[in-house]
């Protein structure tokens, strides 16, 4: 009781001295709360300054690469093939939006985007990549679409403008077979592809030099660093590492003769390869029908891609290259060879072409192309020459007959047959030489005579590229020596060497003689003209009047379907695809050939009719330059 | 008279005699100045190109000092006899605005008079309810008896929780902070201290279940792992260690700093604003801003125990601990030792009211000293 009166009992002094006391002790034990702010500052600033220093830095400065200007390709004379032109694309710095569908319908509103574009940009923002790099939303975009971003760019964060390098193709459709061309880079392109080098870049070569050239093509990148804010706009470039330009390549191909040969070609569908005879330099290199390759670069809708894929015509397949294809009679000039080398006949041998042919003791009858209803057709008395430029089926069924299979097939292989010389074409299909190993294997059958006799003329399972024709022809231009086709004449400054191949055994039996009578066969077939039914060159109706140089070749006519045994068959009845391959060879000027050819025209008929004209085009066009350029 | 209370040898210079005449505290003058001016040339670097923001804040300033000046001239008697009125008054206004208040953010702070006035009755009560306590406790003896205790942790909870509700936790905090502070200097026993520390401790689990709503328990989990989501609770606290990290002992000079001014930075004008403090002037300017902070608080402290009624010292000397209060919440948030919580740096970040409330309260304390003995 008495304690409580006491502490009742008001005492201003204890009370200030109770306050102060309390302010002392509450200032203590603010000192050490400032000690421990003092401790966490010193903890930050002293002692892990430098992992916030990196922090800090990380935040603000970002490494960018930058990607290397493609090299350009030139054809032989300068002429710009693959040219690198500035374009605009919409990308999305996908960290720095918070909602991506909000953001991307937001500039549906100022630009016009597909529902396949923003597919592929979902498709693209899944891939693996580096985090802060803008994701590509829309390619190309115009002046108007340019400027509708930019004003309303401040509406938008992370979405950036980014103008940059594309690959632009001045031929178009022209060159595209030869040339090939870029596409987007893609998932199972990034596996492959060093990912270090191709940070930056956006197309990568599928196709063509493109594709065979990537490496010298691609260049090699750069970096810059540079300040950015935290909405990622770049503030300031700190550094720059420039990147490394690709080399430039000249190609052998000459634009104006590959102009040349798509006008020959005109609608028709088919393929030319025309060879620089000396250097296996590839001058023209066609392939109809074609496609515009600045629409893989561009972009293109669905439905443009199927049109293109999935038409009939095969515009995407390279012909040229890969297209195979019964050679027809331009085989008839390597079994006359074979059979010379071997000793099986000699240049003065003769037969009697009654029209048809049958083997000793067999049924079938192997039929002429001159073979009719009545037996009046054949070539009357024949021998190599006459064989080549009257192009006697009969001929060369018995040259066959008489031939080993196995060297036959050999022979051939010597020519490039049945695989693939060309040096930077890696893609090029090898065709097909028969023999009776391979048809054991491939079909459970042994080889018969027939066979040889099909294979004879070229027919039968014998496969050839427009590619392997050329490379052939030019071989015998060369007189029995083989160049290896190449698309590329230099890289940059750098010439590419000549490569030769090395004379195999067989051909060697050869004589110059011989290749020079071969020749003469050959350019009789364009040039001998005037004798009267069934005497003349078989090309010399269609292509061997009014030319002004001397032209070796050979016609071909390849089937498509088999004909029956005692049948005739009406052009006009079979079906589109059905119809014969026309095939036609050549090199001229004969004494000093400047360009050898393969000409292909799918289901287009006669040889000599329809092959041998385009040949003669695509030749006048080219001598007829070179002459008044010399 | 005043000049009887000079430190003996105390050069009675004409400015000295002249800030007497207006009640004021030079040396508390002087340091809040420094303060001010250091945090006008941090908003200044802040701020980048929007210099209006310097602008606004200098005028901010300017006014306050007005309102120092005013909170001075009153004597401590007026603020004694009006204590319960606005408290009272205080508590119904922070009714109306659960009520009719104005919705900013998601927050329910505001009263507003259309086109008249917009006004956060939260800030008056961080004046009112430790001059309701001081005015309370002033007629008890001290230290305060269990019942006084409780009926002061009354005055103390209904706005606290008032605040709370709307929700403003950064402010219901420190309302409750200066009640709190009035009470422990009134000689509130350390047991007492001590056992309420211990509750607390032992509701936390309680008060995480169901008092905390879902964004605070965010932050408090951010506090320990801002890594946990770092684009989202954990950026502001990576962003700001990072700031203050980086800039070293001496900072990376001011206008220069890269969080801040790309933007990494968020509030900070605001809240933030001792990140671009660390990040732009390094250890070293944290240091310096805390020594003045240190001065303010000593010498509020002294004021405060040196005025002349028991209302006067509570009064003062708990205004002083709401100042380090709030500046030790806001550095702590801002360094990571503390969840985010919205507490401004006293007199150095963006923004009026804060500035206003705080300029009125060193008004005060220097009122409570200055003034003759009633």
């Amino acid at each position: 009781m008495d304690l409580a009166v006491a502490l009742a009992i008001k005492d201003p002094n204890r009370e200030r001295a109770l306050i102060a006391r309390r302010a002392i002790s509450f200032f203590l034990l603010i000192v050490l709360c400032v000690g421990v702010l003092v401790a966490r500052f010193v903890q930050l600033q002293v002692y892990e300054h430098e992992d916030y220093q990196y922090r800090s830095d990380k935040n603000r400065i970002q490494v960018q690469p930058l990607a290397p200007p493609r090299g350009l390709i030139f054809d032989r004379n300068g002429v710009l093939l693959a040219d690198n032109r500035p374009s605009s694309a919409l990308g999305i710095v996908v960290e720095r939006v918070d909602d991506l569908q909000a953001a991307i319908e937001q500039l549906n509103g100022f630009i016009t985007l597909s529902a396949q574009q923003i597919d592929q940009f979902y498709e693209r923002v899944n891939r693996s990549r580096r985090p802060g790099e803008p994701v590509v939303l829309a390619d190309n975009l115009s002046a108007a679409d340019i400027a509708a971003l930019a004003v309303n760019r401040h509406r938008m964060p992370g979405v950036k403008v980014i103008t940059r390098l594309q690959r632009y193709y001045p031929q178009a459709d022209i060159a595209v077979h030869a040339v090939g061309s870029v596409r987007r880079v893609t998932e199972s392109d990034l596996r492959r592809l060093d990912p270090s080098e191709y940070r930056a870049t956006q197309f990568v070569g599928k196709r063509g030099v493109e594709a065979y050239y990537e490496s010298d093509l691609h260049g090699r990148p750069g970096y810059q660093q540079v300040e950015t804010d935290a909405h990622g706009r770049v503030t300031r470039i700190i550094d720059i590492n420039p990147p490394l330009v690709g080399q430039n390549l000249n190609l052998h191909l000459d634009a104006q003769l590959q102009h040349a040969a798509v006008a020959a070609l005109d609608r028709q569908r088919g393929a030319v390869v025309a060879l620089d005879p000396k250097t296996g330099g590839v001058l023209a290199l066609v392939s109809k029908p074609s496609y515009d390759p600045n629409q893989f670069v561009a972009g293109m809708s669905d439905s443009e891609f199927r049109a293109l894929s999935e038409s009939v015509y095969l515009p995407l397949f390279n012909r040229a290259t890969n297209g195979q294809y019964a050679p027809g009679s331009t085989f008839k000039p390597v079994v006359g060879l074979a059979g010379i080398a071997s000793g099986a006949m000699q240049w003065d041998t003769t037969i009697e072409d009654r029209g048809s042919f049958r083997l000793a003791g067999g049924e079938r009858e192997y039929r002429d192309w001159s073979w009719t209803v009545d037996d009046s057709g054949g070539q009357g008395i024949v021998d190599l020459r006459k064989a080549i430029y009257r192009s006697s089926n009969v001929y060369f069924y018995d040259v066959a007959s008489r031939l080993d299979i196995n060297y036959l097939a050999r022979f051939a292989g010597e020519f490039g047959f049945g695989q693939n010389l060309a040096l930077d074409i890696s893609d090029a299909s090898h065709g097909l030489v028969p023999d009776p190993e391979w048809k054991l294997g491939a079909k459970g059958e042994k080889w018969y005579q027939g066979d040889s006799v099909n294979m004879g003329i070229g027919q039968g399972d014998l496969l050839v590229t427009p590619l392997q024709i050329a490379t052939y022809v030019a071989m015998i231009a060369n007189r029995g020596r083989i160049v290896r086709p190449r698309l590329v004449l230099s890289r940059g400054e750098r010439s590419v060497p000549v490569l030769q191949r090395s004379m195999p055994e067989t051909t060697s039996n050869l004589t110059e003689e011989d290749w020079q009578k071969m020749v003469a066969a050959m350019e009789d077939v364009v040039h001998l003209g005037g004798q009267g039914f069934r005497r003349n060159g078989t090309a010399w109706a269609y292509i061997g009047q009014r030319i002004g140089y001397r032209m070796a070749g050979k016609s071909g006519t390849a089937q498509v379907v088999e004909i029956r045994q005692g049948e005739e068959y009406d052009e006009e009845e079979l079906s589109e695809f059905s119809r014969k391959h026309a095939w036609f060879m050549a090199f001229a000027p004969v004494d000093d050939p400047q360009i050898a050819l393969a000409v292909l025209v799918e289901n287009g008929g006669g040889g000599s009719s329809v092959a041998a004209p385009v040949a003669r085009k695509i030749i006048d066009s080219y001598l007829g330059r070179s002459v008044t350029m010399r | 008279m005043d000049f009887q209370r000079q430190l003996p040898g105390a050069q009675n210079s004409a400015q000295d005699q002249w800030l007497h005449k207006l009640h004021l505290d030079p040396m508390l003058l002087a340091l809040v100045a420094m303060v001010l001016g250091f945090g006008l040339v941090v908003l200044f670097s802040a701020a980048g190109d929007e210099s209006r923001l310097f602008d606004a804040q200098f005028q901010r300033v300017l006014a306050s000092m007005v309102v120092l000046i005013i909170a001075a001239q009153l004597p401590p008697g007026i603020y004694l006899r009006w204590a319960p009125f606005i408290y009272v008054l205080g508590l119904v206004l922070l009714l109306l605005v659960l009520l009719i208040g104005v919705r900013v953010k998601g927050s329910q702070r505001w009263l507003e008079i259309p086109g008249v006035l917009r006004f956060q009755p939260s800030e008056l009560m961080k004046i009112a309810v430790p001059m309701a306590l001081a005015w309370y406790l002033q007629q008890r003896v001290l230290p305060p008896s269990a019942r006084h205790v409780v009926f002061s942790l009354m005055i103390i909870s209904l706005p606290a929780l008032a605040i709370a509700a709307q929700p403003d936790l950064g402010t219901a905090i420190l309302v409750a902070g200066a009640g709190l502070a009035v009470l422990m200097l009134a000689g509130l026993s350390w047991r007492y201290i001590g056992y309420a520390s211990l509750l607390v401790a032992a509701a936390a689990p309680l008060l995480w279940q169901f008092a905390l709503q879902g964004y605070q328990r965010q932050r408090i989990i951010t506090l320990f792992d801002p890594e946990s989501d770092p684009l989202g609770a954990g950026w502001n606290i990576i962003q700001s260690t990072t700031a203050i990290g980086s800039g070293g002992i001496f900072g990376k000079g001011l206008l220069q700093g890269t969080q801040s001014r790309l933007d990494f930075l968020p509030e900070a004008r605001t809240d933030f604003i001792i990140a671009v403090v660390g990040e732009e002037l390094g250890l070293v300017g944290v240091l310096f801003l805390l020594i003045l902070y240190l001065g303010i608080i000593a010498r509020g402290l002294v004021l405060a125990v040196s005025a002349q009624s028991t209302f006067a010292r509570l009064f003062a000397g708990a205004l002083t601990l709401t100042f380090f209060i709030y500046l030790f919440v806001n550095i702590a948030m801002v360094s990571g030792l503390l969840p985010v919580v919205g507490v401004p740096l006293p007199l150095v970040s963006y923004g009026g009211t804060s500035i206003i409330t705080l300029m009125a309260s060193f008004g005060i304390i220097m009122s409570m000293r200055t003034h003759k003995a009633w």
